[in-house]
């Protein structure tokens, strides 16, 4: 089934229906959905801010033109169909009637076009770059949108879910200071759910957008997101029920082995499939030993990531075999292991010279520990041990968030970990890792740890370009054989993070980015 | 001297004590911005972080919002000069007035922080002096035991095992937060629903000041009554409720006024590891939030209001000090 035959079929069927989506007799409106987001959002408006918690929750008030199924295929959005000229350069979505904001206005292709190539362009930075690319943007008509590219680029389909194009209205905002509008308090967005009250420190309250387009939806009448900064305590409101759902980290993986044994929940890793968070050790290559290719194989063969994934990530992980996960598109698996083995760290170091000193040891390097939990923590103490192995001390160093942002950022450090979305495909979320131009000083998640290979620019630069499935997978896989055998990081695992819901609630994961979505189909049986 | 000139006088003496205090705020204010930004990171840093997705454009375009793109001490006069107009000024990370977040946290944090130290305040010095009124005998012996206990528990520790016990095991009462969320109570339920809320965070900080004041109260009584006044007092034939209310208390309670006043400041601050357990939406849990996320406008602003409390809080202890102990007023005058 091509893409205009499918939207064929959604639209026979009397509406665009996801796939995964439970359209079973017996599901009943009504029902208030508890969960938490972790850390309070500073803002619920995502164009304006795209921090993982932001998302979750404004995913609720904010759409984009399509969604990504767990394959990252485009499934109708607020696009009930598309079309992609055969140059690949016109994108010409056709919207769905009738869609209001939560003000009551409508909204047509104009706030599409303002959102895109207006607001976006200047308060979100993936956006920035994807619509760089766009010569023209017009609104021929109230519900036709058409996106002319300066040249072709492969991914641009994936560039429209809620978290990476969300739709603002611009009768609110065209005119204004984007970030100090007044109105960004109301959060005002086309989603299934509208904001109701947010206590800050205590709860987001969500009801239903009693005006939204699709039939029937939202099922749920509320949706209330509790503000629990403590992790035992997230895990304690899951076990007793005042929460019903939670997601990414809100437990620690620790916890999520008790609550797969409670029976009336229900989990799984589904649903970040378009993020497919992707972990490695960071190396800052500018700096000795770190700046041979050598030291770098050694460290892959140094972590027993087995091992690592089973001790610190309770088996909630995969092992990374390269710097495109398995669970994107692209993947080759077709590429050097590096298997778990001391003695060949070890002949490695030795070849390049770094052998044991009078005290026994072969270097000493600074590790910061990232701020980000507990299992961030354990992942040093494991690499730490790791090291000591073949004589390489490991020093440990604790810092805050802004702490490890502006060291990693501006490149004063040694070793860190890392951990990056890889965004649906390898031109938005892994290139930017890797090629030289994004080596840029006091940026976060650029190249930040100074790897540069002519090839790999050009490589990822052409696979960008290039339309042709079969030869973006021959040039990904070049790239991914390079990378594999210059090791600019040391990939370590793709995260699976849980979630965790209670049984009665249905719908929760129905694309590829999870509990980001509307929730419009979730429903209480 | 004339009555004029009296007035005059205490007039140029307030106007002076003013000036002074105005002074010592803005040596405060000048000390908290330079503390403050002593501490490495970048807020746009810190936001473009969490992004996880970053530009050279959006951190200029924060840096420029944040007021970061000034000089150091352009920013350190403009502070000030707030200070001076008492405008706390402007979260741009919460896109909110600063004055207005710490008046939204301020209520909740003071119902916790007061009501704990009240309870502990209360409960603390009687069980302190009863067991200091009996030193030596068992029920000294059980009050001293359980105070170290108390004393030495990790206050996260037992939130989460009360949380365990009365709301998981016995479901008796809510585990997180300030009050039931989304229903609709009258004025009378409503106050119930937060005092539910209020009884395991009360409970798990007032349990660490109880152990204090009563340790401090029954030391104190036990050195009083070694003290020649009471044996005086002994002496002269008064009876034994007499020397303990009128002597060996008011003079036992000097010690614990002065840690107590020293405490007191930090009611205001909130008390991050409780209303990060329990969820409660107070100050400290925003003070930590903006530390993390070096919110300067709001960290300078609670520091300039926990600052200006605990200079008052002085002055106050100096005044009960007076009313407790009237020799600590000879000479004053």
């Amino acid at each position: 089934m091509n893409r205009r035959e499918f939207t064929k079929a959604m639209l026979a069927c009397g509406a665009a229906i996801p796939f995964g989506i439970t359209r079973a007799a017996g599901q009943t409106r009504g029902g208030t959905l508890n969960t938490i987001i972790q850390p309070e959002p500073p803002v619920l408006v995502t164009a304006l801010n795209q921090q993982q918690p932001t998302l979750t929750l404004g995913g609720k008030i904010y759409e984009g033109l399509l969604k990504y199924g767990a394959d990252l295929k485009p499934m109708p959005g607020m696009a009930q169909s598309w079309e992609v000229s055969p140059d690949g350069l016109t994108y010409t979505f056709k919207l769905f009637p009738g869609i209001t904001f939560h003000d009551g206005k409508p909204m047509t292709s104009e706030d599409v076009v303002f959102s895109c190539m207006k607001l976006l362009v200047e308060t979100h930075p993936r956006a920035r770059q994807n619509f760089a690319r766009v010569a023209s943007a017009e609104a021929p008509d109230p519900l036709t949108v058409v996106f002319k590219l300066k040249q072709p680029f492969a991914p641009f389909i994936g560039c429209f879910d809620c978290t990476s194009a969300p739709i603002v209205p611009k009768h609110i905002y065209e005119g204004t200071d984007y970030r100090k509008n007044p109105d960004n308090d109301k959060a005002i967005g086309t989603g299934p759910f509208k904001l109701k009250e947010w206590v800050r420190g205590s709860h987001v309250h969500l009801v239903r957008h009693d005006g939204y387009y699709l039939k029937d939806e939202p099922y749920l009448d509320e949706i209330v997101y509790r503000v629990i900064p403590d992790a035992a305590s997230r895990a304690l409101a899951l076990e007793n029920g005042t929460v019903q759902l939670v997601q990414w980290s809100d437990v620690e993986f620790y916890d999520v082995q008790r609550f797969k044994a409670q029976k009336n929940l229900e989990f799984t890793t589904k649903g970040y499939e378009y993020f497919a968070p992707h972990q490695w050790l960071e190396m800052n290559n500018r700096i000795a030993p770190m700046n041979d290719k050598r030291f770098r194989q050694a460290v892959m063969h140094l972590i027993d990531r087995e091992a690592f994934s089973k001790r610190v990530y309770f088996g909630n992980a995969k092992v990374a075999t390269g710097p495109i996960s398995s669970k994107t598109r692209f993947y080759d698996p077709n590429v050097k292991r590096y298997e778990f083995s001391v003695d060949k760290a070890k002949a490695l170091l030795d070849d390049m010279g770094l052998k044991a000193g009078a005290n026994g040891k072969r270097a000493e390097i600074k590790y910061i520990v990232p701020p980000y939990g507990e299992s961030y923590q354990r992942a040093g103490e494991f690499f730490r041990q790791s090291f000591a192995r073949v004589g390489i001390d490991l020093v440990l160093v604790g810092t805050d968030m802004a702490g490890w942002a502006e060291k990693v950022g501006n490149w004063d450090y040694e070793m860190t970990q890392n951990l990056l979305y890889q965004l649906g495909d390898p031109a938005l979320g892994v290139a930017r890792t890797y090629i030289s131009s994004n080596i840029k000083k006091g940026i976060l998640f650029s190249n930040t740890q100074g790897y540069s290979n002519p090839e790999v620019d050009r490589l990822f630069d052409e696979a960008a370009i290039t339309l042709d499935e079969a030869r973006r997978q021959e040039l990904y896989s070049k790239v991914q054989q390079i990378l594999v055998e210059d090791v600019p990081v040391a990939w370590t695992l793709e995260i699976e993070y849980p979630i965790i819901y209670d049984k009665a609630f249905k719908n929760i994961v129905t694309t590829g980015i999870g509990t980001h979505e509307t929730f419009g189909s979730v429903y209480k049986s | 001297m004339t009555r004029l000139g009296s007035a005059a006088a205490i007039g140029l003496q307030a106007i002076s004590r003013i000036a002074q205090l105005v002074a010592v705020i803005l040596v405060i204010a000048t000390f908290n911005f330079v503390l403050v930004r002593a501490a490495p990171g970048d807020p746009a840093q810190v936001m473009a972080g969490q992004s996880g997705a970053s530009d050279p454009k959006l951190l200029d375009d924060l840096r420029k919002e944040y007021g970061l793109d000034k000089p150091y001490f352009v920013q350190l006069v403009s502070h000030l000069g707030r200070v001076v107009r008492l405008d706390l000024g402007y979260s741009y990370r919460q896109r909110r007035p600063v004055v207005d977040l710490i008046l939204e946290r301020l209520p909740a944090t003071l119902l916790l922080t007061v009501t704990a130290f009240c309870l502990a305040l209360l409960i603390g010095t009687a069980l302190g002096a009863l067991a200091g009124l009996a030193a030596g005998s068992v029920l000294d012996t059980v009050f001293t035991v359980l105070s170290l206990v108390l004393y030495a528990t990790p206050v996260f520790w037992l939130g989460l095992m009360l949380v365990l016990v009365f709301s998981v095991a016995l479901g008796w009462l809510p585990p997180f937060g300030y009050e039931t969320i989304n229903v609709q109570l009258s004025p009378v339920a409503h106050a119930l629903d937060i005092m539910k809320h209020m009884i395991m965070p009360v409970t798990s900080l007032a349990a660490i000041y109880l152990a204090i004041y009563a340790r401090l109260m029954r030391s104190s009584i036990i050195e009083v009554a070694q003290q020649d006044f009471i044996k005086t007092a002994r002496a002269k034939g008064l009876s034994g409720t007499r020397i303990v209310v009128g002597h060996m208390l008011r003079n036992a309670l000097v010690p614990v006024v002065t840690v107590a006043g020293m405490q007191a400041g930090a009611l205001v601050g909130g008390a991050v590891v409780i209303e990060t357990v329990f969820a409660w939406p107070g100050l400290g849990r925003l003070t930590f939030e903006a530390l993390l996320q070096r919110d300067y406008p709001v960290l300078l602003g609670i520091f300039l209001i926990l600052s200006i409390v605990v200079i008052a809080l002085n002055l106050l202890t100096d005044l009960v000090y007076r009313l407790i102990d009237p020799r600590m007023t000879t000479g004053a005058a």
